[in-house]
């Protein structure tokens, strides 16, 4: 049998190379690919949207439905793994905490939050090792750091290589980075469950809400040159703006799902320990 | 001699990435673990990014971050944005794909207590 998948393998790899026989040379300027539309965005991008990064304003403008559904397909990936693993009433799991004076440890039967307030003990997981003090301060020390540089990510994408799929990725890896160095309870005291839901759900309204505003205030859905009709500046520059705000919306989204599928699939739906 | 260099240099690039890409593909259909074939997912679709990636490369050119002074842009100057932009969204939503292959894979073992494919088939036909 593996004979066969190693034949199939072959005879599609063989294809595929007698295909590139007729492939245009690499790094060839007059290849195809880049003939057709790329010129055009390559030399109004500046003219039309006073965005230097053309990456960006093909993204939010030109190809603005495209990175629209690419949001809306992302939200839909965080709200299957809500779908497929979230279960909301847990087995009767144990619960332990630690004194943290003397490292005794209670392993209490059951569930219970009895001792959640307390200053004296630490809940910990079932399967917990004695914390690691260099991997806590450095975490708690770079957090910070990532997260301002997320949000330069986003809010410099139109000038320099960033956006906001980029940004939304590194500010979601910051608290991914969290839950991992410390636990997921500590992950989720700093964004709990019902925000993260919320967060990727107003990416994508403010995405589509921006395009129906376009739409409201009289041209076609996702132009945001008319936008200057209620911002103060000319349409170009309004066209700068919405791509912006397009930007922050994805950004939200694609932080909170890449979270929440961290959440879901490290603790397999229970939220109660994580990796 | 140097037509077949030529030959070469103009195409290596192309047939790295058709080996990963047949990496992926073996993994996923001879691998008898699901996890195993998600990797192998994961690997095709690596493949294919960079083939676009590749597609969109020009010799001499640089990154498409226009300056706001200069008047007449020459297209050649520029790699082309176009392959990168469909990328940067196909390597969110793979990372989201490889989350929710994921989830299911969980499903699956919560239902049948393992990932390999055989034993699954041989759960479900009792």
């Amino acid at each position: 049998m593996r004979y066969l998948y190693l034949l199939l393998v072959v005879l599609s790899a063989s294809v595929l190379f007698y295909a590139t026989l007729d492939f245009p040379q690499w790094g060839d300027p007059n290849s195809p690919a880049s003939l057709h539309v790329s010129p055009v965005y390559l030399q109004r991008s500046l003219e039309d949207t006073s965005v230097p990064n053309v990456v960006t304003s093909v993204l939010a403008d030109y190809r603005g439905y495209d990175t629209m559904f690419e949001t809306t397909v992302i939200f839909t990936a965080g709200l299957a793994c809500f779908v497929l693993l979230r279960v909301f009433a847990p087995k009767m799991k144990d619960t332990y905490y630690r004194h943290i004076q003397s490292g005794v440890v209670l392993h209490i039967k059951g569930q219970t939050t009895l001792l959640d307030g307390s200053r004296d003990f630490e809940r910990i997981d079932s399967r917990w090792v004695p914390a690691d003090i260099i991997l806590k301060t450095i975490s708690r020390f770079l957090i910070p750091f990532i997260q301002l540089f997320a949000l330069y990510v986003v809010a410099h994408g139109h000038h320099s290589p960033g956006g906001g799929f980029q940004g939304g990725v590194i500010l979601g890896a910051s608290i991914i980075l969290l839950s991992i160095s410390f636990d997921l309870r500590t992950g989720l005291e700093k964004i709990h469950e019902r925000g993260l839901g919320l967060f990727s759900a107003t990416g994508v309204f403010i995405y589509t809400g921006i395009g129906a505003l376009c739409l409201i205030l009289g041209k076609e859905f996702l132009n945001y040159g008319v936008l200057s009709k209620i911002l103060p500046v000319d349409p170009v520059m309004a066209r700068s703006l919405g791509i912006f705000g397009v930007e922050v919306g994805v950004a939200i989204t694609v932080m909170a799902v890449m979270v929440s599928i961290y959440n879901y699939v490290s603790s397999e739906g229970r939220l109660d320990e994580g990796l | 001699m140097d037509s077949i260099l030529e030959f070469i240099v103009g195409r290596y690039n192309y047939w790295l990435y058709i080996l990963l890409m047949m990496i992926g593909l073996y993994a996923m259909i001879s691998k008898n673990n699901l996890t195993k074939k998600i990797v192998g997912m994961n690997i095709f679709q690596t493949a294919i990014i960079l083939f676009y990636i590749s597609i969109g490369f020009k010799k001499g050119g640089t990154i498409p971050i226009l300056e706001h002074t200069s008047h007449a842009v020459e297209v050649s100057h520029f790699v082309n944005p176009l392959p990168h932009v469909l990328m940067l969204t196909a390597i969110v939503v793979s990372v989201s794909t490889f989350g929710v292959a994921l989830a299911l894979a969980i499903m699956i073992y919560r239902e049948h207590g393992t990932l390999e494919e055989d034993e699954i088939l041989k759960c479900l036909e009792q």
